[in-house]
């Protein structure tokens, strides 16, 4: 069963304060989620304000600008800061997306930023992906043959077959749509979620792959795949603006249509 | 560190809600409605063939303000549940997904089931009158 409220642990509570002293016409507040896993306090949500005149565009200039000049305890992840390697994976505003490239004036009123929903946390805005990556390897993300390279050395494939993986590929697997789908909140422990399912399809898709019946046979199950609802949030949310409510479908029309 | 403290992090609290999730939760919530209310509607069955008295005083009460609201939000809950079925029936074979169709054919739905309960709901009071 669903369980909706939060356990007592996890309960946010109201936080620290930090002004700015200097009156600037481009203030903004920035509420953020905080948690420290030295002691017992619960999550507090602390408000930062910034003048924008001196700080980059998007969310994660914020809170780099934060860490260096305001509160160095600030923890979260990030890399590349253009939207490649998925680090900065948050909860922004409402919605999960990238802070690398989300812009800060996108968002009218306070900037609310938690980490990725429904995840254990670490600290701060780092969650813990473990059982999130688990899930991953358990799809086999990776060629499997039987047969040998057709073309001697290596695997050909046509440019349509190649085709059909775009809009798959493309998948960083920052775990923004998986954190948005009410199902993956409460049956991550048995349903695979969009992220890994979108994974699932790159390699049914792949013409070089010899094991989709083996690949559909292990996702043919209540909850692996069939707790996908088509709700849509995760192509709603996706920072890369991938579909993998459609790819989902397609897992399941294979399903339905193989003899 | 104990990971068995660890705060699970807010999610429905949180998250913004959306055409696609709460047409979803809509089509959830009218499905058990919509299960609840043909029991009511066997019951109602029931009374006409063996008990005429308590038929007579249950027409009565849905004929009052109460009973027509409610049959009001019954049907516009038959007719969202039963375009938002076909909606997902598209989606089963594959069609409507690209996100533009989804919010498209979801203000569909919204409109189609407003529009079907109003057509119904004014052929009924016509024929009445």
């Amino acid at each position: 069963m669903a369980k909706l409220s939060l356990p007592k642990n996890s309960v946010v509570g109201r936080g620290r304060t930090y002004s700015v002293e200097k009156k600037s016409n481009r203030l903004k507040k920035f509420k953020i989620y905080r948690w420290n896993p030295d002691g017992d306090a619960n999550p507090t949500m602390d408000t930062y304000e910034l003048d924008l005149d001196n700080c980059g565009r998007m969310v994660l200039d914020a809170l780099i600008k934060i860490k260096n000049e305001v509160d160095s305890t600030l923890t979260f992840r990030r890399s590349c800061r253009e939207g490649i390697c998925g680090s900065c994976a948050m909860n922004i505003d409402g919605t999960n997306t990238l802070a690398c490239i989300k812009p800060i004036e996108e968002i009218r009123s306070t900037v609310k930023i938690y980490p990725l929903p429904h995840l254990p946390v670490l600290k701060d805005l780092v969650p813990d992906m473990t059982h999130f990556y688990a899930q991953y390897a358990s799809i086999k993300p990776w060629i499997q043959k039987r047969s040998p390279p057709s073309a001697g050395r290596e695997n050909l494939q046509s440019v349509e077959e190649r085709e059909k993986l775009d809009g798959l590929y493309e998948c960083i697997l920052c775990a923004c749509c998986s954190t948005s789908c009410p199902s993956y909140w409460w049956n991550s422990d048995r349903y695979l979620g969009p992220a890994v399912l979108l994974q699932a399809y790159r390699w049914i898709a792949d013409s070089r792959d010899e094991a989709v019946g083996e690949r559909l046979d292990e996702l043919e199950d209540p909850f692996r795949l069939y707790r996908c609802h088509t709700i849509m949030n995760c192509t709603n949310t996706c920072p890369k603006h991938l579909n993998p409510g459609k790819a989902i479908a397609e897992i399941k029309k294979l399903i339905a249509t193989r003899s | 560190m104990d990971s068995a403290k660890r705060p699970v992090s807010p999610h429905i609290q949180i998250y913004r809600p959306q055409l696609t999730s709460v047409l979803s939760i809509m089509h959830r919530i009218t499905g058990v409605g919509l299960g609840v209310s043909a029991i009511v509607l066997t019951i109602e069955l029931f009374a006409i063939a063996y008990d005429r008295e308590f038929f007579e005083a249950s027409i009565q009460w849905l004929s009052g303000f109460w009973g027509r609201l409610i049959l009001f939000l019954w049907t516009l809950a038959l007719f969202f549940h039963l375009c938002n079925g076909i909606r997902h029936l598209f989606w089963d074979v594959g069609r409507g997904l690209e996100l533009e169709q989804v919010y498209r054919s979801g203000w569909g739905v919204i409109i189609g089931s407003l529009t079907l309960t109003v057509i119904v709901w004014t052929v009924g009071y016509t024929a009445c009158s």
